[in-house]
């Protein structure tokens, strides 16, 4: 079912309004899951599925999941999907394309197994161009193992083995990603999302959506990367998730288009775009223009 | 058509014509011709021969490859292979098929095939052949076993499998029908309510059963039982009447059945087994032909590991000694100086005679 249209205000309502169930993607098995509440997974999960459906392709699909909180899905999705070993979901991916070059297949990966324990096997794949989408949701932190530093862990960020906020001396610096695979030549599309709020949520979807619609082409891999609360795996109430993402992983890894078209925007870049909108948007010149 | 051709290409084509569509390797020797002739030949008919970055990634793409039911195979050496171990494992719990070519350095590689250095309760059908024109067989019964019992299928051979000529003739080898592989991925299933799931974690999308890893492994357990029952291969000679019998496998049993059979011409009370199925091992044919037997010998390159299999089988009717041992080339490809026909003999003749051999 759609959420795009909405009911109108100014008249009676002709039909009930919906629960829950009724929302449910068109692609999703069942609503029972085991995530956490106030996990950003199931968010990154219902867009893209209705994204696989708005393009018509659930009938030829093939998904690929890796292993973490996320793999609980496995048996929700009504999709084909094929679950490999954690880190590996990329070479599994290229076998499946590789014998069905028609379908379209994606991956769906947390920072622990794409950046940590697969690290090599994305960027290979990137490298030869498989027309893949590897999807990679991220929230700086092992969420199954119960909150660890990963990769992706930002300085300053406690974990269970980063008692006092990972030290860059100590514990080493955190991937940027999504940098790492827009460089490479046969990577045609590269972006990093997030789903703290709602435009950030409908931005991931476009970049979802142009991602598959660059693997439909044939055109080379792609990669959407979505930051994903995980207030468990960061001690944090659950409420604040979303508060938090944005001030210690969205400081970090910047979200924006890293690779569209061509065209290569790095992080930095996307951070000093962001601090200029900021700069401008608290001059106080600048507020009574845009008013 | 008869062709004077390399044991790896051999392999190669035989895969070829057994229907195998995907290959993913690294290069490391004595594999490496395989994956050469693999690379010039799949793509001629219509396949992928993959060079992965590492064998970790070769294995992952033959396992994407097998999850949509194409035919699909990889390999390398044993030291190649002990980085894929995770995935073998994963995969035989996914229920995949697979064929493994471990083209190894000597035969010390016996537990890491039979064994496996992998996690869990998993087997590996392993077919040993002892020459290029029976790996041409065993490797098309590779392919028809792995997806007759959704479950892969390892095939060993070494240094001098992979690098003698011999004149083969490779053709289709028709060893039955098999259901159709409906289990398989094709991404047509998608918003059906019936699409499908290929995994090792004992998960479903029934959201009666969801995660049930006991009822998993309890049907992967029965399945390797059944493959015990049923697809025990092996060759025995002379067993009826031997005092002594010789067990050997891969290219050290055609040494020891030339050697056997040779005694046997002088009239020497000599007989070998040779297991062509490591696992399941010829449990029954051992213990029957060391019931007649004084002593029963064991001729393999590695410090003793097949031994082990061949004291389970024999249960203490026999007593059982090592002849073989630790054998090599400077280049550690094992193609020592224990693989020579005198010695052998020399071996055989002091194991009658009760005399114990250095190993």
């Amino acid at each position: 079912m759609s959420t795009d249209t909405f009911l109108p205000t100014d008249v009676p309502p002709t039909r009930p309004s919906h629960k829950v169930e009724q929302l449910k993607p068109d692609l999703l098995l069942h609503t029972n899951h085991h995530l956490c509440p106030g996990c950003g997974e199931p968010l990154v999960l219902r867009e893209l599925l209705e994204v696989v459906t708005e393009l018509g392709a659930a009938e030829r699909t093939i998904g690929v999941a890796g292993i973490g909180c996320y793999t609980a899905f496995s048996s929700a999705i009504d999709l084909d999907l094929i679950q490999a070993l954690h880190g590996r979901a990329p070479s599994v991916a290229t076998g499946a394309k590789r014998m069905l070059p028609d379908r379209l297949v994606f991956t769906l990966q947390g920072d622990g197994d794409m950046v940590n324990e697969g690290l090599q096997e994305v960027i290979h794949t990137a490298a030869r161009g498989e027309s893949i989408t590897c999807v990679l949701l991220n929230n700086g932190v092992f969420g199954e193992t119960g909150g660890h530093m990963t990769s992706t862990t930002v300085i300053g960020q406690r974990t269970k083995n980063t008692l006092e906020g990972r030290d860059g001396s100590y514990h080493g610096y955190p991937i940027l990603i999504g940098d790492l695979l827009a460089q490479l030549e046969g990577t045609v599309y590269a972006a990093r999302g997030s789903v703290h709020n709602a435009a950030a949520v409908a931005s991931t979807k476009r970049m979802l959506r142009k991602a598959f619609e660059s693997q439909l082409r044939g055109q080379g891999f792609s990669l959407v990367e979505v930051l994903t609360m995980c207030p468990t795996g960061w001690f944090i109430p659950t409420a604040d998730g979303p508060g938090y993402l944005d001030d210690v992983l969205g400081t970090v890894h910047i979200t924006g288009e890293l690779k569209a078209d061509g065209k290569l925007v790095t992080t930095a870049e996307l951070r000093a775009r962001s601090q200029e909108r900021a700069r401008r948007q608290s001059a106080p010149g600048q507020e009574a223009e845009r008013v | 058509m008869q062709r004077l051709i390399e044991g790896s290409e051999a392999i190669a084509d035989a895969a070829v014509a057994a229907g195998c569509r995907f290959f993913a390797g690294y290069p490391m020797t004595p594999f490496t011709e395989l994956l050469e002739h693999l690379a010039r030949k799949l793509p001629e008919v219509g396949g992928t021969c993959i060079n992965a970055e590492s064998e970790l990634e070769a294995v992952g793409m033959a396992w994407g490859a097998a999850a949509t039911g194409a035919r699909s195979a990889t390999g390398s050496t044993g030291q190649g292979l002990a980085l894929m171990q995770e995935s073998f494992s994963e995969m035989t719990l996914a229920g995949l098929p697979l064929v493994i070519f471990n083209m190894s350095r000597g035969q010390a590689d016996y537990f890491q095939s039979t064994r496996g250095g992998g996690h869990g309760d998993y087997r590996h059908i392993v077919l040993a052949p002892m020459d290029v024109p029976e790996a041409t067989e065993l490797t098309q019964l590779a392919f028809h076993l792995a997806d007759r019992w959704r479950n892969p299928v390892l095939v060993y051979g070494d240094y001098l499998l992979a690098h003698t000529y011999e004149s083969v003739e490779i053709e289709p080898i028709d060893y039955g029908t098999l259901p159709a592989k409906d289990w398989a991925v094709d991404g047509s299933a998608g918003g059906s309510g019936k699409s499908r799931l290929v995994s090792s974690l004992g998960m479903s999308k029934d959201p009666k059963r969801s995660v049930d890893p006991e009822s998993l492994w309890k049907d992967v357990a029965k399945r390797h039982r059944e493959i015990e029952a049923t697809e025990v291969r092996v060759e025995c000679g002379f067993t009826e009447d031997a005092e002594l019998v010789v067990v050997a496998f891969g290219t050290a049993a055609k040494f020891v059945r030339y050697v056997v059979r040779q005694m046997r011409e002088q009239g020497v009370p000599v007989g070998y087994v040779r297991p062509i199925s490591l696992w399941p091992f010829p449990y029954s044919a051992l213990a029957e032909a060391a019931e007649r037997a004084t002593r029963v010998a064991v001729f393999e390159i590695n410090a003793g590991q097949m031994i082990d299999d061949v004291r389970l089988s024999v249960l203490g009717r026999a007593p059982v000694v090592a002849i073989g041992g630790i054998s090599t080339d400077a280049s550690g490809f094992g193609v020592g100086r224990l693989l020579d026909t005198e010695i052998i003999r020399e071996r055989i003749e002091s194991a009658l005679k009760g005399q114990e051999v250095p190993v």
